[in-house]
């Protein structure tokens, strides 16, 4: 199972930022995208999402194509997003926005308690609203809100941005987990450390295309690449 | 009549005008919650809906009750379908741009209503109410289906508040109100939403239409007072906030009722827009409106 994007084009408008741009993410992989801000690392998650209209290339999960289909209709065939910054459906409780996250599944109360063991915290908070969780809940409740979909492939927007050490880790745990259940994990994320710890892959972003792939083994924090493509 | 019994009267009419308007501004602030669209049309739809309930009871034989029955139910499905091909035809084709549809939704005000004229006429006529009796109060009788309406609103607004909170449709709603790109991503076809909550508030406009309308005949300019007022209710009661909506119907209702009977209708309309003035100045969100 795999993800294959080819000569992506898409941007805002007039706007072109992604330039053809190719990528792919394997079940059971972690494949990190790294760039320097505004290289269209969130955009390229909009476009295949279908959320941003995209002008040439091709989108395939499993060979099927998915560009082109209107936004509504690609997360019944298996993609979830966890957006850049969350993107909560603030004045609805954490019950409601995880009921938002299974409409495609049906709501089905059995994945609602796997999504729940995998967040503990958020079991004791179902009836608050999600717009008064902490800054940490509320990532937990974006990729749980993700995952009530069932994915098969997950597009993480730099879910660790701005959190504390042990949240962080504790959602990294949770990315292993996924992993190991099979699902295709797309993360943007900039800290090297990350990166390091958590990806099978890494794909380097400059201007709207995927410029170089490394594989994670044999890597280390002071290779140039990271250098190159994103400044650290 | 003594001061109190008057009073009483005068609260009881008010009371009246702020069921009907709480159901027209329910479906104003829905459909601008959700969509960010200003639907100046939003009166006509009221209109149209007086204007069927007299074609339907017209055309239906049997008992007053039964007639005015179906036209409840008839009336304001038509008006939501009618308002369904409005949204595909006009709203959407300008992708719901919150200026351009305040225009677009002008114009579709003139063409509703001169539809209503030319196929209608300008004649007001009444319906029927679907029961006669009264309620004998010491000091006074008092229509019974004017009680029949108040209850019926309360009803309405009550299945309203159920289906938005406890409902799929209605979570389905609220999510697409608060974030449609993201609502897009967790499956949600945004476009059928726009029509559902387009539909839904006409269907309340025109309900509200009907009900009025054993009590005010149905003419084809009735929607003006209602569009006006609805938007007065929304300002106050905050948009987006059924609770809110409620709160400032009854406020605008009663003070209306009251100050119309003992003073003038004209004041009572000129102090509804200085209380809209003052919200606007000091309480922009609208008393129960959620901070922007
Ligand atoms: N809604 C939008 N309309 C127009 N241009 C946009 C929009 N969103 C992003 N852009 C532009 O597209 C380019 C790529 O932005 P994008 O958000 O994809 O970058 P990014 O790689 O995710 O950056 P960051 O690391 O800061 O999150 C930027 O130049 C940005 O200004
Ligand atoms: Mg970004």
């Amino acid at each position: 199972m795999a993800l294959e994007v080819q000569g992506l084009t898409a941007g805002y408008g007039p706007v072109t930022v992604l330039r053809g741009l190719g990528f792919r993410a394997e079940a059971g992989r972690i494949t990190c995208l790294m760039g320097r801000n505004g290289v269209g690392k969130s955009t390229f998650l909009k476009a295949l999402m279908g959320l941003i209209p995209v002008g040439t290339g091709t989108i395939t999960l499993d060979g099927v194509a998915l560009q082109g289909l209107p936004a509504h209709q690609v997360p019944k065939r298996g993609l979830a997003y966890v957006p850049q910054g969350r993107r909560l459906f603030g004045p609805l409780t954490v019950a409601e926005n995880l009921a938002v996250g299974g409409l495609v599944r049906g709501n089905d109360p059995a994945v609602l308690e796997r999504v729940l063991d995998l967040f503990p915290r958020l079991r004791d908070r179902l009836a608050q609203v999600a717009g008064t969780l902490s800054g940490g809940e509320q990532q937990m409740l974006a990729i749980a809100r993700a995952l009530c979909l069932e994915p098969k492939v997950l597009l993480l927007d730099e879910p660790t941005e701005g959190l504390q050490p042990s949240i962080i880790a504790l959602i990294q745990e949770a990315v292993v987990v996924l992993k190991g259940q099979g699902v295709a994990v797309v993360l943007v994320e900039q800290r090297v450390d990350a990166v390091l710890r958590l990806a099978d892959r890494v794909a380097f972003m400059v201007a709207g295309r995927v410029e170089e792939v490394r594989d994670t083994r044999g890597l280390a924090a002071d290779d140039p690449a990271f250098r190159t493509y994103v400044g650290v | 009549m003594a001061f109190g019994p008057f009073l009483l009267l005068a609260l009881m009419e008010g009371l009246v005008t702020a069921a009907v308007l709480a159901l027209a501004a329910a479906g104003l602030s829905l459909v601008f919650g959700v969509m960010r669209v200003v639907n100046v049309a939003h009166g006509e739809f009221y209109m149209l809906g007086a204007v069927l309930a007299w074609a339907v009871t017209g055309m239906i034989p049997g008992p007053a009750a039964l007639t005015f029955l179906a036209a409840l139910i008839i009336a304001p499905v038509l008006v939501a379908a009618l308002a369904a091909v409005a949204d595909g035809l006009i709203l959407k084709r300008l992708n719901y741009d919150p200026e351009a549809t305040i225009v677009a939704t002008i114009g579709l005000l003139y063409i509703l209503q001169q539809a209503a004229l030319s196929l209608y006429g300008p004649n007001a006529n009444p319906v029927p109410a679907p029961f006669e009796w009264r309620i004998q109060l010491p000091w006074f009788g008092y229509s019974g289906y004017k009680l029949f309406v108040v209850l019926a609103a309360l009803a309405v607004l009550l299945a309203l508040w159920t289906f938005l909170s406890r409902t799929r449709a209605g979570l389905i709603m609220r999510a697409t109100q608060v974030d449609r790109m993201t609502a897009q991503a967790f499956g949600i076809n945004v476009d059928r939403v726009y029509m559902g909550t387009f539909a839904l508030g006409a269907g309340l406009a025109a309900l509200a239409g009907v009900l009025v309308v054993p009590i005010q005949q149905a003419q084809y300019l009735m929607g003006h007072d209602p569009l006006l007022l609805s938007f007065i209710v929304v300002i106050i009661g905050g948009l987006g906030s059924l609770r809110g909506t409620l709160v400032a119907a009854v406020v605008i209702g009663l003070s209306d009722g009251v100050i119309s009977m003992f003073f003038s209708p004209t004041l009572a309309k000129i102090l509804a827009t200085l209380l809209v003035a003052m919200v606007l100045v000091l309480r922009p969100q609208g008393l129960f409106g959620a901070r922007a």
